[in-house]
């Protein structure tokens, strides 16, 4: 069932599915493609704090955080 | 022929050490210019250096051989060392700008053509670097690798097999500490080979590959045939600009059929695609190339994180670090320091260069400039080198340990409601030690209007300058409750500047979404070296600011303070006083309108610290502590000492501070707009605290 990672818990293992799906790619979304985050990538969610906004993510061997705004712009699957 | 002449461009992901390596292939002499039409600087600047020199001598160079061009070389192997010209281009991520800094440095690789791109690379982020490295070489021309940060990829417990990296890449890689300058003899050697074209290839799926050939076809006669690739991916990826540049007039509307289709029988938007198929290369490409050493590290920072980024202990942990940095700072280690530090200055120190001047027999007036006037005036500040280097080194620990990161993070949310982001931290923390390294920090930021907000806060973070007053005021009038009150000043400035950011949030930043986006490195035991480093970098710069620009203005205020139009008088008839005196009636409302207080304000103009330093002379008072709080306690009240602590946090940045400012955002008119408001502010504060608190408490 596909959520919008701004959705996932702690601890969930996802796949992205969809970088954008409000439509357009933001220069945002472009930023964290180039980061690595691309449809197919697996990522750990190590840890959404919805109080602080942020969300931080383990992918390809390294740990990122972003903005939850940004979360909420991509799709993902549960692993 | 080998070139007299080459020119080269740096290119690479922001915060790779871009800046340092520019630093050291130039010996920090370069030019800085704007890109046309944008507000982006422009570094340039000869390839120089002692390791060239040393080259030369190695090589038999030393007779001042030039060449008929005038440019000088090398006898032995002839290559040309001077007039290597390079360019240092904005960070970027990829060939797909997203900022205008992006753009500038995108638009400078597309149409600039130079002898090597050097592209440099961030060894313990490899996976973020090398997409933009894979699509420079997809370009097929001449690059160099400059791998930087081998040693933090140790500290991580992996490294790179660059022998294996340079085959397959078809590019010379060269292993790098830019930090330390490690590496540079190689670098330079890569740089005067000739230089060769890499094959590099990534070859994508099928319909992309026939997209290429297709698209090929419509190119006009503009685009060489070597280009054809790159070009046609770009396009595909959704370059209109090239599009419209290379694509024939009459094949537009096939092109966009070609790729209307191609984009059907992806069944997803092409640049996904390309992007998509470029990682999947870049992964297996690091599996080759990267041997992990030490797996264990990465459990231990997943145990540790979880506690401090934690939803109840995150915040408190955080508290508890800044509060124990402070301590440390301050109460037990640094104040003893500089304690002994004053001591000496006074003590032995003074004493040594008045006896010294006297056995030299130098003329009074002279003994009086250097005693009173530099040595005070200077002394002033230098005794704060303990608590500023101390502070400097608890945050470079902080920084190389890695927790910094998660700092930010934890900060950010507050942050973003100033329309900062969780990255602005760093440099307003560095602020508390002295706002002139603080501003430097702000490089960090990409956003130059982030950045722009950031250095504007920075003087209302409280330097530890402003404690020398704060510490002579408070152990007079409020002995008993030293600390709640200096504390209460420290908040002051922080509610003052979050206030000031709200409204610049408004004005200057209008709506603009912040982004935020950080890396969590792996925590680590830092390297004794690398935080000397960076404590000194930080530090140096407050050590330069008291060796130029306090030196000077100390002997600019001891003349004013001297000397009048008679000649040499007492203080009360001098040109400072006369400024003094001037200022007085604006401060009558503050509770402290005397030229003595005026003189004092106008000193601290210079650096906060000469505040204290000058009022021990205006009030004739030689020992600074007994007498000169005797003389206080004459002049000023609880109330309006507390009112001038406050002007004194508020009011106008100090000098060395407006000139850090200048050379950061790139324009006077903000720095001059920070003194109007700051005055401003501190003027109606002090006004209230004043005029309200002698009312109800005295």
């Amino acid at each position: 069932m596909p959520k919008k990672l701004s959705e996932a818990v702690n601890g969930e293992h996802v796949l992205i599915q969809n970088m954008a799906i409000n439509g357009q790619c933001t220069n945002n979304s472009m930023r964290l493609m180039d980061m690595g985050l691309l449809p197919g990538t697996p990522l750990e969610v190590f840890r959404i704090s919805h109080y602080g906004g942020l969300i931080i993510v383990k992918l390809r061997g390294f740990k990122l955080s972003f903005r939850i705004k940004e979360a909420e712009n991509i799709l993902v699957t549960t692993i | 022929m080998k070139p007299n002449q080459a020119t080269y461009a740096l290119v690479g992901n922001p915060n790779v050490g871009k800046t340092s390596l520019f630093n050291l292939l130039t010996c920090s002499r370069y030019d800085v210019g704007n890109w046309a039409g944008v507000t982006v600087e422009k570094k340039e600047g000869l390839i120089r250096g002692k390791r060239m020199r040393r080259h030369f001598r190695h090589h038999g160079y030393g007779h001042g051989h030039r060449c008929q061009h005038g440019n000088r070389y090398c006898d032995r192997c002839h290559r040309t060392i001077e007039n290597h010209r390079i360019i240092d281009l904005p960070g970027i991520y990829s060939l797909a700008p997203v900022s205008e800094d992006e753009q500038v440095a995108v638009n400078f690789i597309f149409n600039e053509s130079v002898d090597k791109i050097i592209n440099i690379v961030d060894a313990s982020s490899l996976d973020r670097n090398l997409y933009l490295t894979f699509q420079l070489l997809e370009m097929n021309r001449p690059l160099v690798m400059a791998l930087n940060m081998t040693d933090v990829a140790k500290s991580y417990g992996f490294s790179l097999d660059t022998d294996k990296m340079s085959e397959q890449l078809g590019i010379p890689v060269v292993p790098m500490v830019t930090r330390v300058g490690q590496g540079l003899d190689k670098l330079y050697d890569a740089l005067v080979e000739p230089a060769v074209t890499p094959e590099f290839q990534i070859k994508y799926n099928s319909v992309i590959e026939e997209g290429i050939s297709g698209l090929s076809k419509f190119f006009n006669g503009n685009l060489a045939p070597t280009e054809y690739r790159w070009v046609a991916l770009q396009i595909i990826e959704g370059n209109q600009e090239l599009k419209e540049r290379y694509i024939k007039q009459e094949s537009m509307a096939d092109a966009y059929q070609l790729l209307l289709s191609m984009s059907e029988k992806c069944k997803a938007p092409l640049a996904d695609v390309i992007r998509d198929e470029r990682y999947h290369y870049l992964e297996q490409f690091l599996a080759d190339v990267k041997i992990i050493e030490e797996a264990d590290r990465v459990n231990w920072t997943e145990r540790i994180d979880r506690i401090v980024t934690n939803r109840w202990l995150g915040i408190p942990i955080f508290f508890v670090a800044i509060f124990l940095t402070f301590q440390i700072t301050f109460t037990w280690v640094g104040t003893p320091l500089q304690d002994l530090l004053e001591g000496w200055f006074r003590g032995p120190l003074s004493a040594w260069v008045i006896n010294g001047m006297v056995a030299l027999d130098l003329q009074p007036w002279l003994i009086a400039l250097v005693v009173d006037g530099i040595l005070a005036g200077v002394g002033g500040v230098l005794v704060f080198i303990p608590q500023i280097f101390i502070l400097f080194l608890i945050i470079s620990f902080l920084e190389d340990s890695g927790y910094m990161a998660r700092a930010a993070f934890l900060m950010d949310r507050g942050l973003a409601k100033l329309g900062l982001n969780g990255k602005a931290f760093i440099p307003l923390v560095v602020g508390f030690g002295c706002n002139v390294p603080g501003i430097m920090s702000a490089r960090t930021l990409e956003n130059s209007r982030e950045r722009l907000v950031t250095i504007l806060l920075n003087p209302f973070m409280s330097c530890t300058a402003r404690i020398m007053v704060y510490a002579l005021f408070t152990s007079i009038f409020f002995k008993s409750h030293q600390g709640l009150v200096i504390f209460s000043l420290y908040l002051l400035g922080i509610v003052v500047a979050i206030l000031l950011g709200l409204v610049f949030k408004k004005f200057l930043l209008r709506g603009e979404t912040g982004f935020f986006v950080m890396e969590m490195p792996p925590y680590r035991i830092p390297i004794i070296k690398n935080i000397a480093l960076s404590t000194w970098d930080k530090g140096k710069e407050f050590l330069k600011k008291a060796g130029t620009i306090i030196l000077a203005m100390s002997v600019v205020l001891w003349f004013l303070s001297n000397f009048s139009y008679s000649g040499m008088v007492e203080m009360s008839e001098s040109f400072l006083a006369a400024l003094g005196s001037m200022l007085a009636p604006f401060l009558a409302p503050l509770g402290f309108g005397t030229w003595e207080a005026g003189v004092s304000l106008i000193s601290g103009f210079v650096a906060k610290e000469v505040v204290v330093s000058t009022m021990s002379i205006v009030y004739g008072a030689g020992d600074i502590t007994t007498q000169l709080s005797a003389t206080i306690q004459e002049v000023f009240n609880p109330v309006s000492a507390y009112a001038f602590m406050v002007f004194i946090l508020l009011y106008a940045p100090c000098m060395p501070t407006l000139v850090v400012m200048r050379k950061e955002i790139g324009s006077w008119k903000w720095p001059l707009f920070s003194i109007v408001y700051s005055v401003g502010i501190a003027w109606v504060l002090a006004f209230i605290i004043y005029q309200v608190g002698s009312r109800l408490l005295l």
